[in-house]
């Protein structure tokens, strides 16, 4: 082995290269399951476990290598039409698939190895490969940790039926004579006779009566043969090995020196003994016929250059990059803050440039944020192992339908959407579908769907999760939240303010709960970790067809279209997706509802208006809102509401800068940023302040956490 | 004596390792990702030996032994299969495919090198 420092790069790279496999492998075994399999597609799941198991050889991974030893061979035989994949076979190749991963994780990190499931997997396994093989497959068990070049062939019959008797302080005498088929192999006896050499004192004779003349050569027969004398304090078996590639394509023998002269064989040889044989002059002309006309053709194209090259770095570096982009953006607004204020024409060169300008940070933010982004692809094969394993432990039959697949997301928000997502899924798996009598009572197909899907969206990344279950059942989670104390029993709740229940905190729809999600983690913790991401989460649902959960993610956590605004001398940022539109308030279009609540008239419909400035408690109740600017705000889920703001001041990107866990965390507030004149301002999450304001209004104050 | 390798193999971990085996000992190596593209890059280098896995896409190793095999330039130059089993069989099938010999994975470094030179002079 090399210094140490390669070997960790070729490990690391293992580990990635494994990830990739086991990708692949997930998708062709998706493919089986779909039916849409062909012949290549068992390859590839083959040749992934095949080259984990090598590459997992190397590192002395043992675990890992017997693992994967044993599903190859249940994948071989398939490949090899001696087994057909039954459904019941392809869940056990989904489930080993599964394991593999563990394993390959664990052995990355350096955890414990889940044994006992790989055993059950592993006897599973072995039901489907027949008892020979299974035989053979102990015989020529791979050894993992010994990292031999295994030249010896401990199987075969020994080259010589002489016993091995010789002392170590011995010689050998052999001869050899090459068969044609040797040269065709691209073997040849000079290295050969040059590793002979190399083992000790070395007598070559090289035997020339079989040249014919000229006219009768045949010009690829070979026609010498050789006998050597070698005095070495190598074992036989060395010898053997030297002749490993050729044995079968040469007449060999091999005797010890001291019993060599009774050796029957041998004997018409020792005739020419005595004649030393003139290898400098003969050994040419055996590598005469064997590669004759190799025309030495340096060709001057140069070789072609491997296909898509691919540079790996260091996330460290990009997060480097993303924060000093960050830096130049607000670097920039500073300057542009500062060039409006010198008085310069909008015509100038400067400002000129400095439009220039803007578009190249904006290009430079927009490739910086597209190196961080990665399809959700690998998030959704991980939670169609989640349904797999959810739909086994509740008994159900259930299909993951994946959609979207090649959404880009940030790499940071892929992370952290594995636990949400996860539990959702088992949620939809265990909650969301019905048994498969009530399905079939139901008139539904007794395998239940639930669909995962990405899109982008209006600069968002939307991922729903939904399934074609029974719905909510509202009066039940009505009752529920009654009867924990959530709500006044006399509560008069709209459907979606029914659904918004669950996100509560501690609540359980759950008659009886599970192993599965009964888990004390309830969709309350979904929603924070979502809202932690500056995500947002909704509901919708229908009786009998099913409940989508909908998941709204900004595209980048560093940066956002914000519109700066002022409120009592306050200035704020609202994200700019959710600005429909902006209103001037006017005696026509504003209308008093209840004291206190108004609502706004926008092209024929009313929709709820609130002061910011009062919200957020920077200042007391307006009497009158006549001739204030108002922000129309859309939700995520449709429903609309307007935000009265003293002034706005202008569109532009802001940098976010998350507030801490050292900050209080503050209803409304979403994060932070540093705005061109160095001043700092805070970004606000409309749909919390909306939800706030509504229960301010509200008879039922407990549902105001869960209007999101 | 520099020596010339052209090593094909689907997994990036099994060609890195084989650089990194024969690159120190002085061989310079040329990787190809699967039959196919070895037979493109042999199209534009003379290597001494060729190292080849079996199980890889779009042209396995056998395939990939016959059309070296097939140009009259290579009919004598050195092949050897990695495989991970020592089976005799499969030593039988590479052989017969024309490979001059094989290497088991997981290798030896050392013992890599002295295969390559044992083979390729």
């Amino acid at each position: 082995m090399t210094s140490p420092d390669p070997m960790a790069e070729i490990r690391a790279s293992f580990f990635i290269e494994c990830e990739e496999l086991l990708e692949a492998m997930q998708d062709e075994l998706q493919v089986m399951d779909d039916g849409a399999d062909d012949t290549e597609t068992i390859n590839i799941v083959f040749r992934a476990v095949h080259s984990i198991k090598g590459g997992a050889g190397a590192f002395g991974l043992e675990p890992l290598v017997r693992f994967a030893h044993r599903y190859e061979t249940v994948l071989d035989q398939v490949r090899s039409g001696h087994l057909t994949v039954e459904p019941d076979l392809l869940k056990l190749f989904f489930r080993a698939a599964d394991h593999l991963s563990d394993l390959v994780r664990a052995c990355r990190d350096e955890l414990d190895m889940p044994d006992a499931e790989g055993q059950a997997i592993l006897t599973e396994l072995n039901k489907h490969v027949t008892e020979d093989e299974t035989e053979a497959d102990e015989e020529i068990d791979f050894q993992p940790l010994g990292l031999a070049l295994d030249f010896d062939l401990p199987d075969l019959p020994d080259l010589d039926a002489t016993p091995d008797n010789s002392s170590p302080q011995s010689g050998f005498r052999i001869t050899f004579a090459p068969e044609p088929e040797m040269f065709e192999t691209g073997n040849d006896a000079v290295p050969i006779l040059r590793a002979l050499c190399d083992m000790g004192d070395c007598k070559v004779t090289c035997h020339t009566e079989k040249i014919p003349t000229l006219v009768e050569l045949a010009p690829e027969t070979p026609y010498l043969w050789w006998t050597i004398d070698l005095h070495t304090q190598a074992h036989k078996d060395e010898v053997t090995s030297v002749f490993e590639f050729v044995e079968g394509l040469c007449s060999l023998t091999i005797s010890s020196l001291n019993d060599g002269m009774t050796t029957g064989e041998t004997l018409p040889s020792l005739l020419e003994l005595e004649t030393p044989a003139p290898d400098s002059e003969l050994l040419p002309i055996t590598e005469e016929p064997l590669a004759p006309p190799i025309v030495e053709r340096k060709v001057s194209t140069p070789p072609p250059t491997a296909a898509k090259s691919v540079v790996r770095v260091d996330l460290d570096r990009i997060e480097r990059l993303v924060n000093l982009v960050g830096e130049l953006v607000i670097n920039q607004a500073m300057l542009a803050q500062s060039l409006e204020s010198s008085g310069l024409s909008p015509h100038s060169d400067a400002m000129n440039g400095l439009e220039e300008f803007q578009r190249l940070t904006r290009d430079i933010q927009d490739s910086v944020m597209m190196i961080r982004a990665q399809p959700v692809k690998s998030l959704f094969q991980r939670m169609s192992r989640i349904v797999r394993e959810a739909s086994a432990a509740v008994g159900k039959d259930v299909r993951l339908i994946t959609e979207g697949e090649t959404t880009e997301v940030d790499k940071t928000v892929i992370e952290r959407l594995a636990d949400p997502l996860t539990h959702m899924i088992r949620n939809a798996v265990d909650h969301g579908l019905e048994n498969t009598q009530d399905r079939a009572a139901a008139g539904k197909p007794a395998e239940g769907q639930v669909r995962l899907t990405a899109a982008h969206r209006s600069g968002r990344v939307i991922i729903e999760v939904s399934d074609d279950g029974g719905g909510i059942d509202r009066p039940s989670v009505m009752q529920i939240a009654i009867d924990k104390g959530l709500i006044p029993a006399d509560s008069a709740l709209s459907e979606s303010e029914i659904d918004n229940l669950l996100f509560l905190p501690g609540f359980s729809t759950a008659g009886t709960v599970s192993d599965l999600s009964g888990r004390g983690v309830g969709m309350d913790v979904v929603r924070t970790s979502i809202q932690s991401l500056g995500g947002r989460i909704s509901i919708s649902s229908n009786r009998g067809e099913g409940t989508t959960f909908s998941i709204s993610l900004p595209l980048t956590l560093a940066v956002l279209d914000g519109m700066v605004v002022k409120v009592a001398d306050e200035t704020l940022v609202l994200p700019l997706n959710v600005v429909a539109e902006t209103l001037t308030l006017s005696a026509e279009n504003l209308d008093e509802i209840q004291p206190g609540f108004n609502v706004v008239r926008v092209r024929g419909g009313f929709v709820p208006l609130f002061d910011l400035g009062l919200q957020l408690g920077y200042r007391e109740r307006r009497d009158s809102y006549v001739d204030s600017a108002a922000l129309l705000i859309t939700q995520e889920d449709g429903t609309r509401a307007a935000l009265i703001v003293d002034e706005i001041q202008d569109q532009r990107q802001v940098v976010i800068k998350g507030l801490d866990d050292g900050f209080y965390r503050a209803p409304g507030i979403a994060a932070a940023t540093i705005l061109g004149d160095g001043q700092i301002a805070l970004i606000l999450d409309p749909s919390d302040i909306i939800a706030q304001a509504s229960t301010d209004i509200m008879p039922a104050p407990a549902l105001q956490k869960q209007e999101a | 004596m520099t020596l010339e390798v052209l090593a094909v193999d689907d997994s990036r971990t099994m060609r890195d390792m084989i650089r990194l085996a024969l690159e120190p000992a002085g061989f310079t190596v040329h990787t190809a990702d699967d039959g196919v593209h070895g037979t493109e890059v042999l199209s534009g280098i003379t290597p001494d030996v060729i190292i080849t896995d079996i199980n890889m896409p779009r042209m396995d190793g056998f395939g990939f032994i016959d059309a070296v095999r097939d140009q009259s330039s290579h009919r004598a130059t050195p092949i050897l299969v990695l495989t991970t089993e020592a089976a005799p069989e499969l030593k039988m099938r590479a052989r017969n495919a024309g490979a001059t010999g094989w290497i088991v994975k997981p290798f030896d470094p050392a013992k890599l090198v002295k295969a390559l030179q044992m083979v390729a002079g």
